[in-house]
């Protein structure tokens, strides 16, 4: 029942355009949740300073800055021969070229903590460029790497993720293409349609629909049609029938929860921990519920 | 400025054509003045339905590309002046509707019309996108089993993203459902959704029943629409839901099947 919960990895029988990796892969491209750090513009002067704040802000901006959280690939390099990695991902990129095309990309130099060379910035990004993909940063690495990725204009990101000992501390190898379905159609589809940044929904989700709500709760006070994706990085929560699927965590929050004032469901899912209607008890359905990860277990509780 | 109808439904041989044709009828008979606009593009059937395929001559296409002007293309409905048909092209296909193109033409309808019905075709490509981008009105026409129900809800979602009014953050198009080839005894035998079912499923406004019936067929065959046949459960059903997409409050009728019968008995429909 365990399913990896990054990017949209969690829905079982998506189609997925990218075929199984080779046995041992050099690297694997894991989509991962990348929120480059982006300057505050409050006024952070502690010292009442927040009157001259307003006065030099102008009365007509010419722009506005916004903080924003992209799912980016991130190319998990496992070693530092640049010809295996460049013969790879030619092979991997033949295989699903939309995906990869004007695609931005982040290396990951998070298992290569044993390595003593210095990783060949300049011929990865011109590899990266020379498919299509567009090279932005690096992910975790040493001090030296840091300086030859900036060195090549690669921004330093911040290791977001490094907390949940996710990225670098998985040997080389374990790491299978179970873990990077990433729909290519998924990002697209994330943000297609419907606002991101509304999470409360009055409408029916239609089939078809998919509803993300980015970085928080969503609640619906309209019926979930079956064929409708509920997808969101905090908790669920639907008042009426849930007849489509409804994905809480999404980003691996495993607090998350999904309560329902009927469940019809055909997938609930918790930061990737899922169950088909199949698997869903028949006294459960139609019932209000809540549904919660216990112990990595996924439970459905009446309410 | 008219107000745009379309008739969509998803999946294809639900009804669509007959509706429309029925209820642009319906709606010139009470005296408003309607076109109705036929999107399938490439499979045209609609002036079959309405009985003046003898009398194409340019079509919505021609208009679009600027080969002949609207009044050119729209046809008079010989049984009541106060309706036009614009036929599609039979030998284009479904990328000859442009987005500004069937913009322009549904803008110079709206000047002179008072209702503008498109006839969705089946699908939820390019031509039935096409149908209902402008419109203010939805009508969904669905017959009750599961298949065309779930084309419905897809259809729904649609109206509720992809439409004009949804791009410009403009109030909602209208959503109404019709159930079109409803069968009372199916239902009574568990072989058929009932009204209930697929309300509750679709959770919208019901617009009308239309029964199954014989004289929707006959009515095909000989090019009238079938709301003329006034006699008919049909024709009734049709007139019945022309009258409550125009406010009226009416009950529904044939959702029983001894009604039916009794109106088999006497109309022999």
């Amino acid at each position: 029942m365990r399913v990896p919960w990054h990017g949209l990895a969690c829905i079982p029988d998506a189609a997925l355009p990218i075929p199984r990796v080779p046995a041992a892969p050099r690297f694997s491209i894991p989509p991962a949740a990348t929120s480059p750090p982006v300057p505050s513009f409050a006024p952070t002067n502690p010292s009442g300073a927040a009157g001259s704040g307003q006065a030099a802000r102008p009365l007509n901006p010419s722009f506005e800055m916004k903080a924003a959280a992209f799912t980016l690939p991130v190319l998990r390099l496992l070693a530092l021969d640049m010809d295996a990695v460049a013969e790879e991902l030619a092979a991997r990129v033949e295989q699903a070229p939309g995906f990869f095309r004007n695609t931005p990309v982040v290396v990951d130099l998070g298992a290569l903590t044993e390595a003593e060379d210095a990783v060949d910035f300049p011929q990865l990004v011109g590899l990266l460029r020379g498919l299509g993909m567009i090279p932005v940063g690096v992910r975790g690495g040493n001090a030296e790497q840091h300086q030859a990725a900036q060195a090549m204009e690669l921004a330093i990101l911040a290791d977001v993720l490094k907390s949940r000992a996710r990225a670098g501390s998985r040997p080389a190898g374990t790491e299978t293409s179970e873990t990077e379905p990433a729909d290519s159609n998924g990002a697209a589809n994330l943000s297609s349609g419907v606002d991101q940044t509304v999470s409360l929904i009055t409408r029916p989700v239609r089939s078809g629909q998919r509803v993300y709500a980015a970085g928080g709760d969503m609640t619906v006070i309209a019926p979930v049609s079956s064929g409708a994706d509920l997808m969101a990085d905090g908790s669920i929560h639907v008042y009426g029938p849930l007849r489509g699927r409804a994905m809480a965590g999404l980003r691996g929050n495993k607090a998350a929860r999904i309560f329902c004032s009927d469940l019809q469901a055909e997938l609930v899912s918790i930061a990737g921990h899922y169950r088909v209607s199949e698997n869903i008890p028949a006294e459960l359905r139609g019932r209000q519920v809540q549904i919660f990860l216990d112990h990595e277990v996924l439970r459905i509780d009446p309410l | 400025m008219a107000r745009i109808i379309v008739i969509t439904s998803g999946k294809g041989g639900v009804g669509k054509t007959t509706t429309a044709a029925a209820m642009a009828m319906g709606l010139a008979q009470r005296g408003h003045r309607t076109a109705v606009v036929d999107f399938d593009v490439g499979l045209r059937n609609l002036d079959l339905i309405m009985g003046c395929e003898r009398r194409v001559v340019y079509d919505f296409v021609n208009v679009i590309n600027g080969e002949a002007n609207l009044n050119q293309a729209l046809i008079r409905d010989k049984r009541c002046d106060n309706l036009y048909v614009l036929p599609a092209s039979q030998t284009r296909d479904k990328d000859a509707l442009s987005k500004e193109g069937v913009g322009e033409v549904l803008a110079q309808l709206g000047e002179s019309y008072d209702f503008v019905i498109c006839d969705s075709p089946a699908g939820i490509e390019h031509g039935a996108t096409m149908a209902m981008y402008y419109a203010d009105d939805a009508v969904v026409v669905t017959n009750p089993e599961v298949s065309s129900v779930r084309d419905s809800d897809r259809m729904l979602g649609i109206l509720a993203s992809k439409s004009r009014r949804a791009e410009h953050d403009e109030e909602p198009i209208r959503e109404h459902l019709l159930l079109t080839r409803y069968a009372p005894e199916r239902v009574a035998r568990g072989e058929m959704l009932s009204v209930a079912d697929v309300q509750e499923i679709l959770s919208l406004k019901l617009l009308g029943v239309v029964p199954e019936s014989q004289a929707v067929l006959n009515a095909s065959n000989a090019g009238v629409p079938v709301i003329l046949d006034s006699e008919s459960d049909a024709g009734q059903a049709y007139a019945d839901m022309v009258a409550r997409y125009l406010g009226e409050e009416i009950p529904m009728r044939f959702l029983e099947s001894g009604k039916k019968r009794l109106f088999s008995r006497l109309f022999g429909g």
